[in-house]
């Protein structure tokens, strides 16, 4: 398998980008124009006003490189896809197992499982790392109640309490977020999860990154010829993407949640890099955007061990294994689905 | 792994302008353009072969010449640089 997991991200608006051969060539106001090979891409991502020629976007489209338009504060608004690829079986498979309860519950409670344990381990190493006795203290009673958490959700033979099982897990791990901050916390520190719009900087940038996260999930799931849209733990809802946010789920703490305090408090991100606009939405400066993207793609060529493949790969290539785990569980090769935990 | 591909495409005739822009668009697909005719190509085993199954099919072997060096990491220490190019890491991600 070989996956090129970089993607080309856009962030300058306004740009335009054609296709030139096999690559892809682009273009700014009062800058030197770039040419840069498609193969080394298998993704765009587009951050505001960007336009593509019909040539490129027909290119990618047959190449199966997915196209993401997102707007300026990173929010997702279009997307171009080509044909429905992969097998019309695993498909009706899947669709089968979203009316079958036993099968739909499982997964939910193994997304939800992974999600946990990741928050879990997040919340146990910043107790590790805490120099603050009281914070320390408290990171580990939550570590506690999380798994206590995990222990209930282990019998939940309800979707409806799996879902509440992930509802309070969400709610202990925004309860300690601000003792895990070690740096700029007067600036950092959140009231709970605030979202469409983010009312904070932790929230600007946590769903700043949860944004990344789905687009890469909902990638891998499409390359093994999953419906995206088709979710288990997720209610199906006409244009969400609920397989990729059930699969996100198990990637948020490690991909999200612990990007976001790593640079927080390695100072990689700062009070001056948000703006406040009027109505309260917090934002990113065009240059902090940049910065964090980058870093969210050097994370994910961190190598990484993967316990259900016994292999130690890039993490960003972690979410294909995991679709690809998936479409076994679905089509009945594996008696469960493995979330993916961060050793 | 990172390559360096550099040729010289004799161009006194007609046909070897043209094999020169060939050579040169090729490269182009696979990497960026570091000097006239130096190109850095990052590429796995099956698009280097792909790359000089392409190089190859346009230069004629009896006038021109193709020379591709192997880059061992770590690269910041094996390749140094001075002065103006635009040469972007495209490895780490690329935010335009």
């Amino acid at each position: 398998m070989e996956v090129a997991l970089n993607t080309l991200f856009i962030t300058t608006e306004p740009a335009y980008l054609k296709l030139d051969h096999d690559t892809v060539v682009v273009e700014r106001e009062e800058e030197p124009t770039k040419t840069l090979p498609l193969l080394a891409f298998s993704s765009i991502v587009l951050c505001g006003r960007i336009t593509l020629s019909y040539a490129l976007i027909a290119r990618c489209a047959a190449d199966g490189r997915t196209i993401t338009f997102l707007d300026s504060n990173g929010r997702f608004r279009a997307r171009v896809e080509g044909p429905v690829s992969g097998n019309v079986l695993l498909r009706q498979a899947q669709y089968i197992a979203l009316g079958n309860e036993a099968k739909t519950t499982a997964l939910a409670r193994n997304f939800v499982a992974g999600k946990i344990e990741n928050t879990r381990r997040n919340i146990m190493r910043a107790a590790r790392e805490s120099g603050d006795a009281a914070s320390e203290e408290a990171l580990r009673a939550t570590g506690s109640r999380l798994r206590v958490s995990l222990d209930r959700l282990r019998t939940a033979s309800d979707i409806a309490v799996v879902r509440g099982i992930e509802g309070e897990a969400a709610h202990l791990w925004f309860g300690v977020f601000n003792h895990m901050l070690l740096a700029d916390r007067d600036c950092f520190s959140i009231a709970g999860r605030s979202r469409r719009p983010p009312l904070d900087a932790s929230n600007a940038l946590l769903s700043f990154l949860y944004t990344l996260i789905v687009h890469d999930c909902r990638s891998a799931l499409e390359g093994v010829g999953l419906d995206p849209q088709a979710g288990f733990l997720h209610t199906l809802r006409a244009g969400r993407v609920s397989l990729a946010l059930d699969l996100a789920e198990e990637f948020r703490p490690i991909l999200g949640d612990r990007l976001a305090l790593t640079l927080i408090n390695r100072k990689q991100v700062m009070p001056r890099d948000f703006i406040v606009r009027s109505g309260g939405a917090v934002q990113f400066t065009d240059e902090a955007r940049k910065r964090v993207l980058l870093s969210y793609v050097e994370r994910k060529r961190d190598v990484v061990g993967h316990p259900a493949s016994g292999r130690k790969i890039p993490l960003g290539l972690v979410p294909h294994l995991q679709a690809r785990l998936l479409a076994r569980f679905i089509r009945g090769e594996l008696e469960e689905y493995p979330p993916f935990v961060l050793a | 792994m990172l390559y360096l591909v550099c040729y010289d495409v004799n161009t006194e005739t007609k046909e070897g302008r043209r094999r020169l822009r060939k050579v040169a668009q090729a490269c182009k697909n696979f990497g960026q353009r570091a000097q006239k005719s130096v190109f850095e190509v990052d590429l796995t085993p099956s698009q280097y072969t792909s790359l000089v199954i392409a190089l190859l099919k346009i230069i004629n072997e009896e006038e021109d010449s193709l020379r591709i060096y192997h880059i061992e990491e770590p690269l910041d220490r094996n390749v140094e640089s001075w002065g103006c190019q635009s040469l972007i890491d495209i490895s780490k991600g690329v935010v335009l």
